[in-house]
This record gives C-alpha cells, structure tokens and sequence, in this order.
C-alpha cells in the first residue's frame, strides 16, 4: 500500500478528489478486518452494515461538497469507548453483552468529523494490562510477529493501524495503554494533556489518570484527530474549557534546513540509566537523537530523580481508583449475573467471580487494600504526595527543555504468554510512560527503529502541559526525514495454528 | 447517684434544588420508580458526576445562618460499600474537608436559651430505595430497586454531643428544622424522609467521661426521636447497673414496640474505604459567591426573635417557640396585621394562642401551618373577641376546635352556641349567691383559712354558667361577698 492508502491525510485528500469513496474504503477495511482476525484477534465487534451506512452518508456528503473535516474515514474505537447502540464490553466477560445507549464524548466528536466507525478494538480487559493478553475474547497479537503481544492495553487499537487494517483507531492511556502498544507494533501513538479530552463514556479504570487519544501512522494524523476529538465538555467535571485549537497548523509550515532549530530536548539521566533497558532500544533511540540533532535540535541531560517511584506510586493510585469505578460491575442493573445464588452477598461474590478476569481481580484486591483503614496513610496518601513530586520533577525539567525524549518501553515486544505469570515484570513495561499519567502531560510514541528480530521499537517524546503541537511538531519533522513509522509488517498475517512459532511476517516500507 | 444523658444528632436535610446534586434529573417525589433516573443515577459504565451549584448555594446559606465556617476549599469523597439501592457502589459524600464546619444553634429549654454547637455540615447524594413489597405480580418474588432518590442532593449536619435529654434533642431538631425551612434549602417534610434525624445517646454519671454510646438511625418525627432516646437512656443505664457494659451499635427505632434494636456492632462496622473522588475537582467557593448569598439572605429566626421580644412584649421562650417555624411567623405576623393596631396588646394575645390552642390542635392534627384551614383573617375576628370580653379565653378554644372543623366564623359560632361571655353583675352576683347557699361546707372552710376552698367556689361558680361568667368579674364579686359578711 501506498503512504497515500495509509494515512488520514493521504485518504482524505483522495475522498475529496473522488479517487475513491468512503464504501469503498469501508469495503476494503472490512475485508481486511475479516481476513486478519484470525491471525491478529484486533477486533472484538465488527459493524459492516452501520459502517457502509455511515460511509454512504460521507460519498452523498463529499459529493454535496459540506463534507466534515474527517468526512469518510474509517475508524475503529477501543472497546472501553461507549459506542451508541454498538456493543462496548471493556474485554470483559461483565459486558460480553451490553450495548451502550449513548455515544462517548470523543466518539461524538469524530463521528461529527465525519469518521467511519467500523468496530471496536480487542483490549486488556478493563485496560487493565501491558500486553492485551488479559482480554475475555482472547489475546491480540503483534502484526510483526504473531507470537508476540502488541503490548497493552490498547493492544487491538494499536495492531490495526500497524496492519494497516484502517488509518485510525482511538485508545486510552492510563500508564502508557496508548504509548507502549504504539512502540510495540511500529505505530504512531499519542496521549493528550489530562483534561482535554473528554473521559464522558471512557468506562473509567483510574479516573485521576485516564486520558482518551489516539493512534495513526503519522504524527499529523494524530494531530488530525486530536484536533477533532479535544474540546470542552460540561458532563466531564475535569474536561478543561480552553479554546480550540488546530493541532496540525504548526505541521503545515514549510520545512526549514534545520526545522527544529533552537529546540532543547531534554534527556533524563534515569531514563538512559534504568537498568532493564535492552541495548537495541538504547541503539535506536540514540539514532532518533542524532536525526533530532541534525534537524537542529540540541539534548540537555534533566533530571528527574522521583521519577524511580513513578511505578510502585501508580500500583497504588490505578488500582485504588479502580477498586471503586469497578463496583458499579454488582450484577444489579446491567452486565453479567451469576445464574444461582443463595442470597444477595452470594449474588455478589458469583457475578464479580465469574465474570472479572485474574488481572482485574487483582487489582480490585490491591485497590481495596491499599485504601482500607489504617492503611489509606501509607499507602494512598503516600502515593499522592509522591505524585506531587514527580510532577514538579517534571516542572522543572521543563524550564530546561522544551520536550523530554527517551524509550518507550524498555524492550520490544515480548512473547505471547512471557509475563502473565509475573505481574511485577509486566508492570515494568511502563516504567517510562506512567510518568505521564500522574502528571497528566502529553506524551507520544513514534517508531524509530526495529531490533534484528524485526520488532518495532518506540520513542517517547513528553511536552508540558498543552504541549501537544510542539511534540506533534518534532515528531512530524522527525517523520519527513525518516520512515520507520511507514513500514508495514508484509505480506499480512494469516492464520496459524496456536500462534507459538515465529512469524515469517517481514517487512516492507510504503514509500 | 443520678445518670446523665448525652446527645448528639446527625441530620439529613434533603436540599430543595429541582435536579439532583450530580445530574440532571429531577428530585421531584413520587414519580413511578426509576422515571427519574439519568444514565448517571443508574451508574451507566463511562458516566462521570457533575456537582449542581445550587446545593452548593443551599450549604454556603446554611453555613451563614449557624455562623459555621465556610471552607473555601472543600473536598468530594468515595464512601465506598455494596447494596443494591448504591448503584456506583460508592456514595459521594465530604469527609476530611466539609464545605461548612462550626456554628451553632440556639434552642429554648425551660432553663432558658442553650446553643448546640454544630461539628460540621456536608454535602452528600442520596441512595434508591429497595422495595420489598407491592411489587406488580409478574416480577415474582423479588425485591425491586428504585433509583429516584438516588443522587438526591442531602445537607448532613452534625451537632456535638451538647443535649441532656429528650426534650432538648426535641428542641434541636425542632429548632433546626425551623432554620432549614426559614432559609429555604430545604421543604422540611419528615414524611417524605425530606428531614430525617440520626440520634448518638450515651450515658455517664455526671462528671465523668464519655460513655459508649450508640447511633439510632433514621427517625423521622420528632416524636420518635424523643421516644428513641429515651427507650436507648433507659436501656443503657439498665445494662450498666446491671453490671454489664454498653456495647458501640447501630441500632433501629421500632416505633410499633418504642423499642430500638440492634442493627450492627462495631465489630461489623464497614469500611468504607472512603479517599477523594477523582472525577470531582475540589470544591472552591469563593468571597464573591459568599457575599451573593449573604446579600440574599432573610433575616434570621434569632434577629426576628429579639425584634419580637423587644418591639411585641412577646417572652423570650414563646418568641423561640413562634420562630421555630416560618410558616408559623407568617402565620402570626397576618394575624397581628388583622387586628386593630391601636390593642397594645394584641401580640401577646396572638402568640398565646398560636402557642397554645392553636398548636395544639395543629399538632393533633398533625398538619403544617401553611394546611391549616382557619385563616389568620378568621383568627383574628375571633382574638377580637376575646379582646372585647364577648367571649372567654377559655370558650374562645371551643370556638376555635368549631371553626377548624369548619363551622364558620367566630361570631356565628359564639351565637349559634351561646358562648357569650356574662359580664352583666346582677347575674353573675345571682350565680354566686346561689353557690354560697348551695356550699355552706366550703365557705366553713375558706372561713377557717383554707384559701383553696375559694378557688373551689370560683370553680362551681363558673360551673353554674356553663363556663359563660366572666372570670374577673366572678373572682370580685365572689371575694366581695365573702369578706363582707
């Protein structure tokens, strides 16, 4: 496939030339939808007949000339997104069946931009997980190599734009579920500033770190879709009134000799320092700070000391924010109910047993544990004033920097199967992304390199707060003159038997 | 040695905003169930809780009228425990950081005015209600749930453990009720659980610490509360000079047995796990919006108190009585408006008889000023003529009970029944003169020093004219005849 055939920008422009329309884009997504899910398990719900109504609606629109920005694109939504009349279940056995009566507010939004929406994409169940293994409708797989895990828990959003399945798919990032899989299959991945995107219709895990985004191939795309889906919203008491803004403005400005000129980029001595990092990361990611150097860049170390706590002061505040989003799951009003039981505390016991997968169950434990009396002091407030001081870490790296850079995820994809039996190495998949959740700034991932096993790696760049245009900006510079983010794993997975040999995917490139 | 009984009540005061506290639905009661429960209410995955600023402005105007604190920076927190009637599973309430603490409230004992001192008033929303029962025969053998109420914005207001008895608990809750309906967060109704009352009764002997104490939940009428604390007093003070230790409860008022029972221990007590709510920012109130409402604000039940105190000639204890209530000062103030402002007067005459004949029928009839069915224009006709001597104090009651159960006006009433008072001398000095012979055994002994002989003579005296003499005039000609002769 072409540039052209992957991206938004590319499609748009296409739709509005009438090269192709929307059915016939929505045809082809669908038929490689179909034809991947065997192999790649993204999708948990797929909706041909909604999305060949929507894209019908796009061609009349595009034709009458009003057509919205977004007009005729498809799109896929993580399936913790709520989805008016289309089934959302979180990955989860509790909502295997239930379909939500309202539209989330960015699902509102882009399909008001005029996207398609195809489906909703397999996830960790209840986005709790690094590797969308923990999903009730089975794991996803990593386009590259169908043996490994895409990482998570955006993991089916993340390996349909890496397949190339669609142009676009929304994700969630609650310690890197957005970051960490767009490092893990080679795609672009973007978590926006806490606030500026609405959580209405997000089913919350941690309300305090949840944040909407996106995926796409290229950082403009994300900055397209971001520039769609942000904006105020009176049902979220944390959405943020800011006036609009187009994300995508700075992009479009001719290209200078050296486009990034007197931009500092900050360089955490803990990031290049954590042990745990596999040398191939470290190689690639030096690369991208040589092509950022040469752009005009120039690196500054940071420090970032509270930074080692930004783990195990995460494991404290998800899971306890989580323990109580998730007792609205009681089996009373909607989702599963256990089929028998003797009395109400039974009802209870038997519906949340049977119907929350390993993961979150263990969650929901160390939540209720960590917020129990005499221990809420050392634990949960421990964990909020540590938060603090990772925050003003970062404050204060920021008045040294414009942008901070480092890995994405210490390693490459890892083996389906690898980690589920140790959580705490699972945990430590997010090591560099969680950071951003607990100070709620912005933060992406471009793929910036593969490992000789042909595995993508990611880099990470964090702006401050609002910062989106300038990290989409260094990101956007770094794409014109690198094409790591436009190789797509070829030829396309097919199925196979369990999935434990090696891959034969290779790899190709769209230019 | 005597016992002490200490008391501290938690009120819940429905606030009177049109929607509820976190969403758009209505609060109005008795829709059918879950007509009015928003995605919010009924706890949807993905919905997210928005504070109504009028629950807000309902709390900062009670925070003003009991001079609390108002924190300009006030925190949402998760109560976090299962029940069906609890759709989120958690109850969004204030814990560590309340939007008011402090202040007070003054209420009248026969001792005089005391203040009970306020801990703290939060915001809180309300849960649905299970139903066991009534529910339409195809559902089976079910309990239903209805999410109506759910998110109902609450006002809890905790007081100190500053009350000794039952009657000052009364006086309290009767006083605090009068405040919340005076300033208008809230309508009051006790049937409706609008103002429902959670008492904490301990006992000691005086002087000594704190006793355990126990929580009785959910009364909903003054008289319950008193029954409840009472019945919990007795019972504690039992189980101590029984040798045995009051045990830290939960307990419910069953008002069939006036019995409370055990409802949990402390041993059972719940975690709730409570921590700040992360979709809700903390509240900041600011000067300017204080100021707003402070600017609005009637005047208060104690500045009305002392106006009536020092310009009516009312006493301090009935004016506390009279302002307990806004509807009962309306009520009072029409009814002064109807009388001629030339009877210095007439505001005793009023506020006696609201206080006494008048409440007391309302209360028999357990029925809210505003439902009344004697207008205060129809009041005062009859107050004019007890004023003009036409009829007694004493009858005027009997004219009243008439009027309420709709016989017509005072006037028609006293006719139609002859009441009118007997002030002509020459029939009272019969009547009197008819008792003496008639009581030659009691003037022996009124004779020999026995003042109450006399006040027996009054009596068969009054008897004799069916009530019609008038008193003075009885007591005079009485006491005349029997110094005379």
């Amino acid at each position: 496939m072409s540039e052209a055939a992957t991206t938004i920008a590319g499609l748009a422009r296409a739709l509005r030339a009438r090269e192709v329309s929307s059915v016939e884009l929505v045809r082809q997504t669908l038929a490689r939808i179909a034809a991947s899910q065997p192999a790649l398990n993204a999708f948990i719900t797929v909706d041909p007949e909604g999305a060949l109504a929507q894209a019908h609606a796009a061609d009349v629109a595009i034709a009458r000339g009003d057509a919205a920005p977004l007009a005729g694109i498809p799109i896929a939504h993580k399936d913790v997104l709520m989805t008016a009349g289309l089934r959302t279940t979180c990955g989860s056995r509790m909502l295997e069946h239930f379909v939500a009566p309202y539209d989330a507010h960015v699902v509102a939004r882009l399909r008001k931009a005029g996207t398609v929406l195809v489906g909703k994409t397999n996830m960790d169940e209840f986005a709790m997980g690094s590797s969308s293994e923990t999903s009730f409708f089975g794991p996803v797989r990593n386009p590259w190599d169908a043996a490994c895990v895409p990482g998570g828990s955006s993991g089916g959003s993340a390996a349909a734009v890496a397949a190339a399945l669609l142009p676009a798919t929304t994700g969630t990032d609650t310690g890197g579920s957005i970051r960490q899989p767009a490092a893990l299959t080679g795609v672009c991945g973007l978590k926006p500033t806490y606030g500026i995107c609405s959580r209405y219709g997000l089913v919350a895990f941690a309300s305090s770190l949840d944040t909407p985004g996106a995926f796409a191939r290229t950082a403009e795309d994300c900055g397209l879709l971001l520039t769609a889906m942000a904006g105020h919203d009176a049902r979220d008491a944390t959405s943020l009134s800011r006036p609009g803004e187009d994300y995508v403005r700075l992009l479009a400005q001719p290209a200078a000799a050296r486009p990034l000129a007197g931009l500092r980029i900050g360089l955490p001595r803990e990031y290049f320092a954590a042990g745990g990092v596999e040398a191939e990361v470290t190689t690639a990611i030096e690369g991208a700070l040589r092509e950022l150097r040469a752009l005009g860049a120039t690196t500054v170390d940071v420090e970032l000391p509270m930074v080692r706590h930004a783990v195990p002061v995460y494991y404290v505040i998800a899971p306890a924010e989580a323990s109580s989003n998730l007792s609205r799951f009681d089996g009373v009003r909607y989702g599963h109910r256990a089929a028998a039981y003797r009395d109400l505390d039974d009802m209870y016991c038997r519906t949340r047993a049977e119907a929350f997968g390993a993961e979150v169950k263990r969650r929901v434990l160390v939540g209720t544990y960590v917020l129990s009396h005499g221990y809420y002091d050392a634990y949960y407030l421990k964990a909020q004033k540590v938060r603090r001081l990772i925050a003003r870490d970062f404050a204060q790296a920021f008045a040294r920097c414009d942008v901070i850079a480092g890995p994405t995820a210490p390693t490459c994809a890892f083996a389906i199967g690898a980690k589920t039996g140790d959580p705490v190495q699972m945990y430590l998949n997010d090591i560099f992304t969680i950071a951003a959740n607990l100070t709620g700034m912005p933060a992406m991932s471009i793929p910036c390199g593969f490992t000789s096993r042909r595995l993508p790696i990611g880099l990470q760049l964090q702006g401050n707060s609002f910062d989106e245009t300038r990290i989409l900006n260094v990101a956007h510079r770094y794409q014109q003159v690198t094409d790591w983010h436009l190789r797509i794993p070829s030829p396309p997975p097919r199925a196979r038997g369990d999935g434990a040999e090696r891959s034969e995917a290779g790899e190709g490139t769209a230019r | 040695m005597s016992w002490q009984i200490v008391i501290g009540i938690e009120t819940h005061a429905q606030l009177s905003t049109a929607s509820k506290i976190f969403s758009g639905a209505s609060t109005a009661f008795g829709a059918p169930p879950n007509t009015h429960a928003s995605a919010v209410d009924i706890a949807l995955p993905g919905v997210l809780p928005v504070l109504n600023r009028g629950a807000v402005e309902r709390a900062i105007r009670f925070g003003l009228a009991v001079g609390g604190t108002i924190n300009r920076r006030s925190v949402f927190a998760r109560k976090n425990y299962f029940y069906p009637d609890l759709p989120k599973g958690y109850q969004i309430s204030q814990y560590e950081m309340p939007v008011v603490e402090g202040g007070g409230i003054a209420i009248a004992t026969e001792a005089g005015e005391r203040r009970v001192r306020l801990t703290r008033a939060h915001l809180e929303e309300d849960a649905g209600k299970s139903l066991h029962e009534g529910l339409p025969a195809e559902f089976g053998d079910v309990s239903g749930i209805d999410l109506n109420r759910a998110g109902t914005p609450l006002l809890e207001i905790v007081s100190e453990p500053d009350m000794r008895s039952a009657a000052e608990a009364v006086a309290y809750a009767k006083a605090l009720h009068g405040l919340v309906t005076w300033i208008g967060i809230c309508d009051g109704d006790m049937q409706e659980g609008n103002f429902r009352c959670d008492a904490n009764v301990s006992v000691r002997r005086p002087g000594e610490a704190l006793g355990t104490r126990c929580e009785i939940k959910n009364l909903n009428s003054f008289r319950f509360l008193a029954q409840a604390i009472d019945y919990e007093a007795r019972r504690q003070i039992a189980v101590i000079e029984d040798g045995g230790r009051v045990v830290q409860q939960t307990r419910l008022f069953d008002p069939e047995r006036g019995e409370t029972r055990p409802m949990r221990s402390k041993e059972d007590a719940q975690d709730y796990r409570y921590f700040p709510d992360p979709d809700l920012p903390p509240l900041a109130i600011d000067e300017a919006w204080i100021e707003r409402i402070r600017r609005a604000m009637p005047e208060l039940p104690d500045a009305f108190r002392a106006r009536l105190v020092a310009e009516h000639g009312i006493t301090d204890y009935d004016a506390q009585q009279l302002t307990a209530s806004r509807d009962l000062v309306d009520y009072y103030d029409a009814v002064c408006n109807a009388l001629p402002a030339t009877d210095p007067a007439r505001h005793k005459l009023v506020a006696n008889f609201l206080l006494g004949e008048f409440s007391a029928v309302r209360n028999r009839a357990d029925m809210p000023v505003r439902a009344v069915p004697v207008t205060p224009e129809k009041l005062a006709a009859l107050l004019r003529r007890i004023a003009d001597s036409t009829v007694s104090g004493k009858l005027a009651k009997d004219v009243f009970d008439a009027m309420w159960i709709g016989e017509g006006d005072a006037d028609a009433i006293i006719e139609r029944r002859g009441l009118r008072q007997i002030s002509d001398t020459s029939a009272i000095e019969a009547l009197v003169d008819r008792v003496l012979a008639e009581n030659a055994g009691v003037v022996a002994e009124f004779r020999a020093g026995k003042q109450k002989a006399f006040n027996a003579l009054v009596g068969q005296v009054m008897k004799a004219s069916k009530g019609k003499a008038n008193p003075a005039e009885v007591n005079a000609i009485l006491r005349d005849r029997l110094t005379r002769s």
